[in-house]
């Protein structure tokens, strides 16, 4: 099935002992220049990189205060060692997050502080060179950005900032990552990752509003770039057909359509992911969100929802207002923007939705909690509301809910393993050993509680679960969307708008 | 007397160094800017809450209690006691002595077990547990070994082998308030000598090492920052710029 070794779930997980370099063949396709250049990167290595590196590697730190504060404050005291779920899936020391943020520390001192410059030796710094941009090619590249580092560290020190930032000199010095860059500029041609252009949008959610009326018999409506709309529902492309996020993008509008809240997609800003975010680029990430704050403007919605997607509402929730706002030409009751859950929430705590949860009585579910939500963002209006919300939509649907293992949920939760721009084929290995601690804990649960699904509210969680959980026994239709399951308990009427 | 002038030189290098490279730092990290809300949630949603949570981390170092409870032990107790001897030092420097540090001068000698006790902890995980081993470089040892010689000689004047502690404070007073013409003599002690010596050394790396970590904990984004980004609109001046610039 593999040409790796696939790793043994454990009943008790165990930090493993260090291998170093059973990773270092890790690496990403590198960007072609017609992927780079849209971008505003340079095509290929350029001549004098080794400077450029060094440059932009400064330019950064001026930038950038979580990034300068980072490098200089790490007293190596060990604590982030076990805690990343790439280290515990391979063993590979440069997995550790302390020791990938020193593949960058290690330059950065070399030539931005006095220790390194005079006695490089002592304090572990080094010179640029290939070796450390193929380091940093390779173990940047093993890094989802999940921030789950950063929980555990006494000064919240965030790999992924430095992840970030690696990529984004690497951007500069012309080596550029294929799957984020390729897919960016997809977003600028065409509007959405997947290159789904809007006449075939359009075809796929009438196709949509068929299923849903032959299964129902009532006319749920998917509309797209429907002026004056009240909502705005800004989604990944993945659930336009992928399973199981259409069945989720079913659920949304069947929560519309029975609150009776007219909305719309937008065929101009048909994606709610901003890969712009995982390649640390403020530019590209502002560009992708600025296709937001256009839609609604032309639209003349009232309000923005996204759809569920956890680096994107990580975006959209810490980045929106600074990168495309203010938004002051929408409704001030409601913020903006909102997730799904937080619009579906709202209904059930009012009792505007009819749900059935015996509907789901065929599952015993769990939730996983997606890293960019649990750890970079909220719902509702206080702290955790991000760990409670999706759960009391789950728990008003389903009659049989249970939780995995509570170090390894809320703000503890592990990252699935292909988030942070690692959702690509050639890097398998690397996300099969990297969902090892969320199978371990999936597996808890199953063989205790009988657990049959495990829902979750980012289209990167559910694309990598699918491919990544038949390698540990599972089966792939195991995974559901949240709005799945809220659109299998809805007891729908008539509503015609 | 060649010691008395040459150790008042040192301490006054070792001194503008500390505090010019630290005020250096500290400006650093309060101009640059930090363009993102990157606090890691669940994050307080007020200025209050947030202070409160890096109360937390200050004082009880709650993210690292929540991580590893063995470096948790030992680095609080080190910190906890190296708060405690350093409070108790203020008696050195001050006349007449304030009364709470009359008061903690007991809490200030064991606090002297207290750090060298976290500090031998801090090593033996650092040469036993494989993944910290792999992280460590030679400056992370001597650090260690730099601040276990600073406690054990500082245990050994207060328990073993006492130096002229008068005559001490009566040089770091003269020191202090510039009475060069009246220099008191520095007792020559060896242990006295070498303790000073690793203290300087400690005041001279300080800027310049991990122990940035010091002012940096405090300017850490990903907890220092207030969660309210959907109410209020946060924006960098290198990022308005940016905008004004006619960004699409």
């Amino acid at each position: 099935m593999a040409d790796f070794e696939i790793p043994e779930p454990k009943e008790i997980p165990v930090i493993p002992r260090v291998q170093p370099g059973v990773m270092s063949h890790s690496a990403p396709f590198v960007a072609k220049p017609n992927f780079q250049e849209p971008l505003g990167f340079p095509g290929e290595l350029v001549d004098n990189w080794e400077d450029v590196a060094v440059k932009k590697l400064g330019e950064l730190t001026g930038k950038y205060r979580s990034l300068q504060v980072y490098l200089d404050s790490c007293v190596k005291c060990g604590a982030c060692t076990d805690k990343c779920h790439y280290y515990l899936g391979t063993s590979d020391p440069k997995n550790m997050p302390v020791a990938r943020q020193d593949l960058l520390r290690q330059v950065y001192r070399r030539y931005y502080t006095l220790a390194g410059q005079y006695f490089p030796k002592l304090v572990g710094a080094v010179d640029m060179s290939k070796e450390v941009l193929d380091d940093w090619y390779s173990y940047y590249h093993q890094c989802s950005q999940c921030r789950r580092c950063s929980v555990f560290c006494p000064y919240g020190i965030d790999t992924a900032e430095i992840s970030m930032a690696a990529r984004e000199i690497m951007d500069a010095v012309g080596q550029g990552q294929k799957y984020c860059n390729e897919i960016i500029g997809k977003v600028y041609k065409i509007g959405n990752n997947l290159g789904l252009p809007e006449p075939a949008l359009v075809d796929t959610l009438e196709g949509l509003e068929e299923e849903v009326e032959e299964d129902t018999g009532v006319k749920v409506r998917y509309p797209v770039d429907e002026k004056g709309a009240e909502v705005l529902l800004v989604t990944p492309s993945a659930d336009f057909f992928a399973e199981p996020h259409v069945d989720g993008l079913i659920g949304y509008g069947k929560v519309f359509h029975q609150a009776g809240i007219s909305w719309t997609l937008s065929s101009h800003a048909s994606e709610a992911a901003n890969f712009g975010m995982f390649i640390g680029s403020y530019e590209n990430m502002q560009r992708v969100s600025m296709r937001v704050r256009e839609a609604a403007l032309e639209l003349g919605v009232k309000r923005i929802v996204f759809g569920e997607c956890g680096h994107a509402w990580r975006v959209a929730y810490s980045f929106l207002n600074t990168l495309a706002g203010p938004f002051d030409f929408l409704d001030p009751k409601y913020p903006v923007p909102q997730h799904i859950c937080e619009v579906t929430h709202d209904l059930i705590k009012r009792g505007a939705l009819k749900l059935d949860p015996s509907a789901n009585d065929d599952m015993v579910l769990t939730y996983h909690d997606s890293c960019n939500v649990a750890r970079a963002s909220r719902m509702g209006d206080s702290p955790g509301g991000q760990f409670f919300i999706p759960r009391e939509i789950i728990k008003a649907v389903c009659n049989n809910f249970v939780d995995m293992p509570p170090d390894t949920i809320h703000d503890a939760t592990y990252c699935c393993g292909g988030g942070g721009g690692l959702l690509t084929d050639d890097l398998m290995e690397l996300r099969v050993k990297g969902a090892l601690p969320r199978m371990e804990a999936l597996k808890q649960v199953v063989d205790n509680d009988g657990v049959t699904h495990m829902a979750a509210i980012c289209a990167i969680c559910k694309s990598q679960f699918t491919k990544v959980i038949p390698y540990y026994g599972f089966g792939m239709d195991m995974i559901v969307s949240v709005h799945q399951l809220v659109s299998n308990a809805i007891v729908l009427a008539n509503n015609e708008q | 007397m060649f010691l008395t002038v040459l150790y008042a030189f040192i301490f006054y290098a070792a001194f503008i160094i500390l505090v010019a490279g630290l005020a250096f730092k500290i400006r650093q990290y309060w101009t640059t800017p930090a363009p993102l809300k990157i606090p890691t949630t669940p994050a307080p949603t007020t200025t209050t809450g947030v202070v409160f949570r890096m109360g937390r981390e200050l004082v009880f170092f709650e993210s690292l209690f929540r991580s590893s409870k063995w470096t948790w032990i030992f680095g609080w107790m080190f910190h906890i006691g190296l708060f405690l001897v350093l409070a108790r030092h203020l008696r050195y420097f001050i006349e007449p002595v304030w009364w709470w540090v009359e008061l903690i001068q007991p809490f200030g000698k064991y606090g002297a077990f207290a750090m060298l006790a976290g500090l031998a902890g801090l090593w033996a995980r650092r040469l036993l547990v494989d993944r910290v081993r792999y992280i460590s470089a030679p400056s992370d040892h001597l650090m260690l070994a730099l601040l276990i010689g600073i406690g054990a000689t500082g245990a050994l004047m207060t328990y073993v082998t006492h130096t002229d502690i008068i005559a001490l404070k009566a040089f770091l007073l003269s020191l202090m308030y510039f009475d060069w013409l009246n220099m008191q003599p520095l007792p020559g002690d060896p242990i006295l000598v070498l303790h000073l010596t690793l203290v300087a050394a400690l005041m001279i790396i300080f800027p310049f090492s991990k122990l940035l970590h010091a002012p940096g904990v405090f300017f850490s984004p990903s907890r220092n920052q207030v969660d309210n980004p959907r109410e209020r609109r946060h924006l960098a001046p290198w990022a308005a710029k940016l905008e004004s610039g006619g960004q699409q």
